[in-house]
């Protein structure tokens, strides 16, 4: 389909609905772990509304991006190290 | 960076911001609108991929008649006085000055730790509603739902019509409370509409009354979580589940982070303000859950009053009955809601509190408030500026949340600093 947005992530090319979340395309795409604690555990999306940064991720080589309230773009680069 | 001036800035375009824009703005105001999401709507008409709910189409169709300035996808996070804000976005910062501010920034989630809340996968309630709409599919996934409130509802028949199998919906709060309150719905008739219709709505949905969480745990592709039913009198019963998703949530906190850092007074968690919706400093007002919890009628009603004030216009004898028939509501709710003793022990020593700097209940034991072990243990001073540990800490301690420090979210130093050589106050 045309008009579904492309982007990577770590490189890899997915296709998405528009209107959808860098959060939610990042988990439908087995993404479940998005940062690491200090302590080095995982975590993932806890509030879903920009409010506990547990989402962040390095979007278009900005580092620390909510991407529970960022939607997809055509041609973003997202990488999860 | 960009800069705009007008007669009134409304931060937040939940249901309170937009009515006080809208109302605002139709006196003949100048107003802008400014919210950290890219749609309006706020939390409870939130866009579902691009398509917001039918309310919030209609007040959003409003605000554009009215001319209202709609600033999405922008952040304040640093406010140097009330007639000067500023805001981070992804197109660069943005300068707003006003003459009068409405501050609708509305509430977030309560979270309480207890082993394996930190767990991926383990989301708010709210949360989890907020990541299907952002387009997370969730056909045939197990879902279990805890923690108190009517969202556990509202988000169970959402999640149910997704498609997905909701295992159940387990409530902290006592049976005979949640039916209590249901009998007193028939003063609120539109509550009771919408309570009979999510009531037929979820009832595939088994569910649970005197119920919480006590664990949970990851396993190879699902997530197990313990839960226990303690009826008045009778002992206590564990049972497990397995599941994709569990959604937890004790409640909503009122944001107060921006107020807080105006110097607005609190009144316990939430925003101090007058019957006009004032608050204590001269020229800010609040309206919304901001100033305490109370659903998107009351939010609707407040923003009203707050816009309608700042305009220096008067209450009509119907919004002030609309007001306290909401506030009366709104009472009621946080009443049966109320989060019973036993959940300030669901911790362990270990169980992280503060998931930004990875803080342990123990290492918190020997301080008495929020500010020694900020000071102490760093707990509060990551990212999210303590609005997860906060509202758990409320609970679980009685601490009140400490003074803020711009930028009120983490943005690059560069940007900050070019905020605070531009600011004029
Ligand atoms: C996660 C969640 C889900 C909910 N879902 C439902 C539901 O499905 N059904 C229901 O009846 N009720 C729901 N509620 C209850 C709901 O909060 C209220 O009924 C209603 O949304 C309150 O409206 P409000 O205008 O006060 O605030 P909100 O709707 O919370 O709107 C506040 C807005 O302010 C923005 N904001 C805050 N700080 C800033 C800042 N510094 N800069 C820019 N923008 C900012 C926020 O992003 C948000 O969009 C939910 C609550 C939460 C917390
Ligand atoms: S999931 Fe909480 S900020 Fe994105």
């Amino acid at each position: 389909m045309s008009d579904r947005i492309r982007m990577t992530i770590d490189g890899r090319e997915i296709a998405v609905e528009p209107g959808t979340t860098v959060a939610a395309a990042l988990m439908m795409n087995g993404v479940h772990s998005f940062r690491e604690s200090p302590n080095g555990d995982e975590r993932g999306p806890l509030c879903g509304m920009g409010i506990c940064f547990e989402c962040r991720m390095t979007v278009n080589g900005a580092s620390g991006v909510r991407t529970c309230n960022l939607l997809c773009a055509d041609g973003m680069e997202v990488s999860t190290q | 960076m960009t800069s705009s001036r007008s007669d009134i800035l409304v931060v937040g375009a939940g249901p309170a911001g937009l009515a006080a824009a809208v109302t605002a703005a139709e006196t003949g105001c100048q107003v802008t609108l400014v919210d950290d999401n890219p749609h309006v709507g706020g939390q409870v008409w939130r866009a579902e991929r691009e398509t917001l709910p039918p309310r919030a189409a209609q007040w959003y169709a409003r605000a554009r008649q009215a001319k209202v300035h709609m600033v999405g996808g922008a952040t304040v996070v640093y406010a140097p006085s009330p007639h000067e804000l500023f805001a981070h976005s992804v197109d660069g910062a943005k300068k707003f000055q006003c003459e009068k501010l409405i501050l609708a920034t509305g509430a977030h989630e309560r979270f309480l730790p207890f082993p394996g809340w930190t767990l991926p996968g383990v989301v708010g309630v709210g949360g989890l509603q907020a990541l299907v709409k952002g387009g997370l599919p969730v056909v045939g996934k197990r879902v279990a739902l805890v923690g108190t409130g009517p969202l556990l509802l509202a988000v169970g028949a959402f999640l149910m019509q997704r498609g997905a199998h909701v295992l159940c919906i387990a409530e902290q709060a006592r049976r005979t409370r949640v039916l209590a309150f249901g009998a007193s719905l028939a003063w609120h008739p539109r509550k009771l509409r919408e309570a009979v219709k999510l009531k037929r709505a979820t009832r595939p949905i088994p569910r649970q009354y005197s119920t919480w969480p006590l664990a949970i745990r990851a396993r190879s592709q699902s997530l197990e979580i313990d839960l226990t039913r303690k009826p008045e009198s009778a002992a206590a019963v564990t049972k497990t589940l397995e599941c994709d998703l569990i959604g937890c949530g004790f409640g909503v906190v009122p944001d107060t982070v921006l107020a807080r850092a105006l110097g607005c007074d609190l009144n316990g968690e939430a925003v101090r303000v007058n019957d006009h919706q004032q608050t204590s400093i001269a020229n800010v007002y609040c309206a919304g859950e901001s100033n305490g919890i109370g659903g998107a009628d009351l939010a609707l009603v407040e923003g009203e009053v707050a816009a309608l004030r700042a305009c220096g216009q008067t209450i009509g004898r119907d919004l002030q009955k609309r007001l306290d028939r909401g506030r009366s509501f709104a009472q009621g709710l946080n009443d049966t809601y109320q989060l019973r003793d036993e959940l300030r022990h669901l911790g362990q020593e270990d169980t992280i509190v503060c998931r930004c700097e990875d803080v342990p209940l123990e290492h918190l034991h020997p301080y008495g408030s929020f500010r020694d072990a900020k000071l102490k243990t760093r707990c509060g001073m990551g990212a999210c500026q303590g609005r997860v540990c906060g509202g758990a800490l409320a609970f679980l301690r009685g601490w009140a949340p400490d003074s803020v420090r711009p930028p009120y979210a983490p943005i690059p130093m560069e940007d900050f600093a070019r905020m605070c050589a531009d600011a004029t106050t």
